[in-house]
């Protein structure tokens, strides 16, 4: 786990196995205010507040319930270590938004890695669920969603190889040209 | 400024799709393909399995194969990550430990197209620890 994209991939799949039918993906960098926020919200089964209160304890939890795992704690840590902290909160039924801070600027704030690809593997992977992604850098924004997309492809699949690549090639040029603004 | 994608584009190239080969009738018939998942949980994640899967996808394409890889969550293998799961068509599936790209790639060209078996097979009569509750 050592860059933002990983950790995105990996709390989004507690979302896709909490039955989300839609997840949101958030990064927002505030360079003035030295922050990046990672935020991921789904509309999944979600939790109560017995397993919320739980949910960041790899040992409680893999006990208690079934595998949660390490995917929370590690992430917290990672942010803790980067002068931020990762809050949770859920709904049973409702679903539940994982958001993270980190020091923008810190020496031990991971890399963003590949975050196309990232986006792109969960999207192909899981046709049947919509993503939105949403980009923000200082006052400029990025927006990536499946549903317009979908209306685009109409019966062509989202997993097919080349709009893959294409897909990629997409939202790597529009996050370069965010850095660029 | 080198001008940016947009759905427009992929409108574009849908059309072009769909003009070459009936995309509806291929993915309708998931069985007929070779089907790759491809473990993803966190102990996944962190030993490699999404540079695993980038290439899995990019190598069967360029080979002409017509295979189906996504990706599932854990498998019970966390030792051997990255895990692969192969299904041929009409067959078994079969789990691979220990796969790095090297590996996805003997796995494409001996398992896939001539149906040897290379090594790293985690056999399916393993115990995971889930089954014993």
């Amino acid at each position: 786990m050592n860059n933002i994209s990983m950790h995105i991939l990996d709390i989004a799949q507690n979302s896709i196995r909490g039955e989300a039918s839609l997840i949101e993906i958030e990064v927002n960098e505030y360079v003035q205010e030295d922050i990046l926020e990672i935020i991921i919200k789904d509309n999944g089964r979600g939790m109560d507040n017995e397993m919320l209160t739980h949910v960041i304890d790899p040992y409680t939890t893999t006990r208690t319930t079934r595998k949660i795992g390490m995917g929370l704690p590690l992430l917290k840590h990672s942010a803790e270590q980067a002068g931020g902290y990762l809050m949770i909160d859920s709904k049973l039924e409702e679903g539940t938004i994982v958001s993270v801070r980190f020091k923008h600027s810190h020496i031990d704030r991971p890399p963003m890695g590949d975050l196309a690809g990232t986006i792109v593997l969960l999207v192909a992977a899981n046709p049947e669920i919509e993503f939105k992604y949403i980009h923000q850098l200082n006052d400029n924004k990025y927006e990536f969603n499946t549903k317009e997309i979908k209306e685009v492809l109409e019966d062509v699949k989202i997993n097919d190889p080349k709009i893959r690549g294409f897909l990629k090639e997409m939202i790597v040029e529009n996050l370069n040209e965010l850095y660029v603004l | 400024m080198a001008k940016i994608k947009t759905l427009a584009d992929l409108k574009k190239m849908k059309e072009d799709l769909q003009s070459k080969v009936d995309v509806r009738e291929r993915s309708n018939t998931p069985e007929s393909y070779v089907q790759i998942k491809v473990g993803m949980a966190t102990s996944g994640i962190a030993s490699g399995a999404k540079e695993v899967m980038d290439f899995l996808i990019e190598a069967l394409e360029k080979r002409n194969i017509e295979a189906i890889v996504t990706q599932t969550g854990d498998m019970g293998y966390c030792f051997a990550e990255p895990t692969i799961e192969v299904t041929k068509p009409g067959e078994e599936p079969i789990v691979f430990g220990y796969v790095d790209t090297q590996k996805a790639d003997e796995i494409i060209e001996k398992y896939i197209k001539l149906g040897e078996l290379v090594e790293g097979i985690i056999p399916v009569n393993y115990q995971v620890i889930d089954e014993d509750k």
